[in-house]
């Protein structure tokens, strides 16, 4: 998912600089949009930023989606990015990716690769309007599967498999940046290669469940810089939907529009319809309006008084005078509002170390607002145990072990 | 940055089919479903031009045509150049 696209500027005539001051104030229609088509997922990810699981029953119908589609056409938005809990898992989603690109809607889609099989792989081939994302946040199993479960490591990499076999290049290979997988950036992109895919690296966010593992797994500060370092060598070869302008302090600004598009060139659907800033913004004081409502999704874009807010010139609040404002314009809006910091500061990551007083000081994690997680866990739902750098001195004892010495364990034996 | 730019404004051009061209009041945003590249063009001349690129037989003619004076083609060829080096349009067989 993008804060703002997941695209390149070109052309001589495009100045990034100037772009990114008209995209400022906001485009009459969007450039492109997130819409996450359910809250339903095979998976239960530690970090999910919707906070997926289980279906909502208001869920836009397959009618209310195309109707959807319409106005994205007429409004001309390039392309949707389509995401959830696990998009695939809707029985529509293939009707709704074919009624998308015939009315001149692009597609990309955001997947763990469930549904992924040879024959969904080799219809994805043959499109030249649907591009695919796989996710995957360890470049090893064990990484992998301790944020996004059991078994996800190898579902991505069958339908990577897949896609390759099929002879689809150039998907993306979509890896959320963690404490535990920034040492293997170098292998995720050994993999995208290896498959022919393209590696997209996007920032961690404290929201949705990743707000309760953001302590454990958000970059620590010399891994922000190791990133950087990585991503100015890489240079356009890696996407990142522009996640990572708050890095832009460390020395010159990253590919991209170093923009945070909020309500200005995107936002998000969510799956019953509701429209919110961004993908990273699902709480209700982001939200904007529904699409069901009369002026359907265009009125929303159009006439929503948080749009209208976010589309203001921006005064930099305490980053004003900070040198790279410029490029890092304080940084992620959802990244502060979740992690309790005044949204007119900087960014809990500010690699200038300017939000460390307030993150000590007293502040106030907002409540969830929305909550699709299973009540009940999943059977592949992950066990971040074997995150833990420090593991206990001897196992666990059961109550009704049968040693005598159970729970006794003489000194110098337990090591 | 590109490299320095030739562009020949005496050959025939297109918008390439899989360019999707959106009007904006600044000019256009362009974007390619190919490259997935975004780009755009910041006035409405240039816009008039690139439209009319595929009802000419240059792009000379589609500028003159469009009211771009002698003087300024050499920018606007650096501007067409820009859009043919990022493939949003491309040389076309005259028929």
């Amino acid at each position: 998912m993008t804060l703002a696209p997941d695209m390149a500027v070109s052309g001589r005539a495009a100045s990034p600089g100037k772009l990114t001051d008209l995209f400022q104030l906001g485009l009459d229609a969007p450039i492109c949009l997130t819409w996450e088509l359910t809250y339903a997922c095979n998976l239960s990810c530690v970090h999910c930023l919707s906070s997926s699981g289980r279906r909502d029953p208001r869920e836009l119908s397959t009618d209310e989606c195309k109707a959807v589609i319409d106005t994205l056409e007429r409004m001309q938005v390039f392309y949707v990015n389509i995401g959830g809990g696990e998009p695939t898992v809707r029985p529509d989603f293939w009707e709704l990716v074919d009624y998308a690109t015939a009315h001149h809607v692009g597609v990309k889609f955001s997947t763990n690769g469930v549904k992924l099989d040879a024959a969904a792989a080799a219809r994805l081939a043959a499109s030249d309007y649907v591009d695919v994302q796989i996710s995957l946040d360890g470049a090893t199993r064990e990484v992998n599967d301790a944020v996004r479960g059991p078994g996800s490591f190898d579902t991505a990499m069958r339908a990577m498999g897949n896609l390759r076999d099929a002879g689809f290049t150039g998907f993306k290979l979509s890896v959320v940046m963690t404490r535990q997988n920034i040492p293997q950036i170098d292998q995720f992109k050994a993999i995208a290669d290896e498959y022919g895919a393209q590696l997209r690296l996007t920032r961690l966010r404290p929201s949705g469940r990743g707000a309760d593992v953001w302590d454990e797994l958000h970059p620590l500060p010399a891994q922000q810089k190791e990133l950087y370092d990585w991503l100015v060598a890489h240079g356009e070869q890696v996407l990142t939907g522009d996640s990572f302008f708050h890095l832009s302090a460390f020395g010159s600004a990253l590919p991209g529009l170093n923009l945070c598009g909020a309500g200005r060139v995107v936002c998000l659907i969510d799956p019953v319809g509701d429209v919110y800033a961004c993908p990273f913004a699902i709480h209700e004081n982001f939200l904007a309006g529904n699409v069901r409502s009369a002026g359907g999704f265009e009125g929303v874009w159009k006439t929503s008084s948080l749009f209208a807010d976010l589309r203001k010139p921006d005064t930099g609040g305490a980053c004003k005078s900070c040198g790279f404002y410029d490029s890092c314009r304080g940084g992620c809006m959802a990244a502060k509002f979740f992690t309790g910091l005044p949204l007119d500061g900087p960014d809990p990551e500010c690699v200038l170390g300017h939000s460390e007083q307030a993150l000590a000081g007293p502040r106030t994690i907002p409540a969830v607002s929305k909550d699709h997680s299973r009540a009940v866990p999943a059977r592949n739902q992950p066990v971040m145990l074997n995150l833990l750098t420090r593991r206990p001195a001897a196992p666990p004892v059961s109550a009704c072990a049968e040693s005598p010495l159970a729970g006794f364990a003489a000194e110098g034996m337990s090591r | 940055m590109a490299g320095p730019v030739t562009f020949d404004l005496d050959r025939a051009w297109q918008v390439d089919p899989r360019v999707s061209m959106r009007p904006e009041p600044f000019g256009a945003l362009l974007y390619h479903f190919g490259t997935r590249r975004l780009s755009f063009l910041k006035n409405q001349t240039v816009l008039a031009v690139v439209r009319s690129l595929a009802d000419h037989p240059s792009a000379r003619s589609a500028c003159l045509a469009c009211g771009v004076a002698e003087g300024e083609l050499p920018a606007y060829a650096r501007a067409l150049g820009a859009l043919a080096d990022s493939k949003m349009i491309s040389e076309r067989e005259l028929a």
